[in-house]
């Protein structure tokens, strides 16, 4: 059975039936990154004078990852051109490099997930805070190391500002039985990084996810273009909305996360 | 596809590379404007807002051609915006929602 109006739009609406379809999609996912913004700014506008960090992400890294996202977008829209004006190899090029480009978000979005993973707070018996990257903490051991600094108060760690004020980084020898608590920098750690892993961790499943999609309508889903060009085109400018929308979203977190 | 067809979008290609150089300079403002002390930080989040708002408008309104759409689209949309700021709106009141005096930290 034939699918109907996969090319040639409907009468009443103007728009082949794929297109209605996805911004019907998009539409829900602004209302679920819509509550999640909505769910930070109550978190943030909530948390006490002090206590919300900043320079707590790595900026330098965040703006690599916004343009290699605004990239992705360009060589997106244009692999829908390239189909548009006929000519397959340059689609083939352009989606290979959406393809390169999200494979580079997700791999600094990993690094960036690491280095939080890696960095612990650690509260001693003497009520001194030490806070740093874990460089050995082997369970056999009777000490763990870190490469960090001590602190008195924990609001010492909120703002950090580090490119105001560098803070000098030591590696510091902790015994464990001087270790009251010790926690790494994972989404329980606070609200704040609870909501910075719920939002770029959605994000980065809808980045896998269009990547997936992308991957499919570049290998074996480009077979479609030998038999049904047009309707092969409107694919790449479905997947090619969802994309843009993934990069919408992130033009929203970069500031929101790592800026402000 | 007739030469006509062809320029038509090769036009629309420049287009793209515009807004391209417009989102990375955007990109690159918005950081530039997050290390100058305006004074109030409210004003810094406010800068920030009014950057990311115009990117936006250039990625949906050019690469995702909202500029030119059908109206069954706008219509969709118009829906989603209405029902996003009164889920804003609700975020706002609940945080207006405590009684005088309530100890919140």
């Amino acid at each position: 059975m034939e699918i109907p109006y996969t090319v040639q739009p409907r009468d009443d609406t103007g728009l082949y039936n794929a297109k209605v379809g996805i911004w019907l999609f998009l539409a829900s996912e602004v209302m679920l990154f819509g509550a999640l913004f909505s769910s930070y700014i109550l978190l943030r506008v909530g948390s006490p004078e002090g206590y919300w960090p900043r320079g707590w992400l790595n900026v330098p890294i965040g703006t690599v990852n916004t343009l290699v996202l605004i990239t992705s977008s360009i060589t997106t829209v244009m692999a829908w051109a390239s189909c548009k004006m006929n000519q397959f190899g340059r689609f083939k090029v352009f989606h290979a490099c959406t393809l390169l480009l999200a494979l580079t978000f997700v791999c600094i979005k990993s690094y960036e997930y690491h280095d939080k993973f890696t960095h612990y707070e650690i509260t001693l018996k003497d009520g001194r805070i030490a806070d740093g990257h874990i460089v050995e903490n082997n369970p056999k051991a009777d000490h763990v190391v870190i490469s960090g600094r001590y602190v008195q108060d924990r609001k010492d760690l909120y703002d950090l500002e580090a490119r105001k004020a560098p803070h000098h980084h030591e590696e510091i020898t902790i015994p464990r039985g001087q270790i009251e608590k010790m926690e790494r920098y994972g989404p329980w750690h606070n609200t704040y990084l609870a909501i910075y892993f719920t939002l770029t961790g959605l994000h980065a499943l809808h980045v896998i996810g269009g990547a997936i999609v992308i991957g499919f309508l570049w290998g074996p889903g480009s077979k479609l273009w030998e038999t049904d060009p047009e309707r092969f085109t409107n694919r790449i400018e479905i997947s090619g909305l969802f994309w843009h929308f993934v990069d919408l979203v992130w033009i929203f977190l970069f500031p929101v996360l790592y800026l402000i | 596809m007739t030469v006509q067809d062809h320029e038509h979008f090769a036009q629309h290609v420049r287009g793209y590379l515009y807004v391209f150089y417009a989102l990375l300079f955007g990109t690159l403002i918005t950081v530039g404007a997050s290390y100058i002390p305006f004074g109030n930080h409210a004003i810094n989040i406010a800068v920030a807002l009014c950057i990311a708002c115009g990117k936006a408008f250039l990625v949906a309104g050019y690469f995702m051609h909202l500029i030119s759409e059908r109206k069954l689209i706008y219509g969709l949309l118009i829906f989603t915006a209405c029902f996003f700021l009164g889920l804003m709106f609700l975020t706002i009141s609940a945080y207006a929602d405590f009684p005088p005096m309530t100890v919140t930290h």
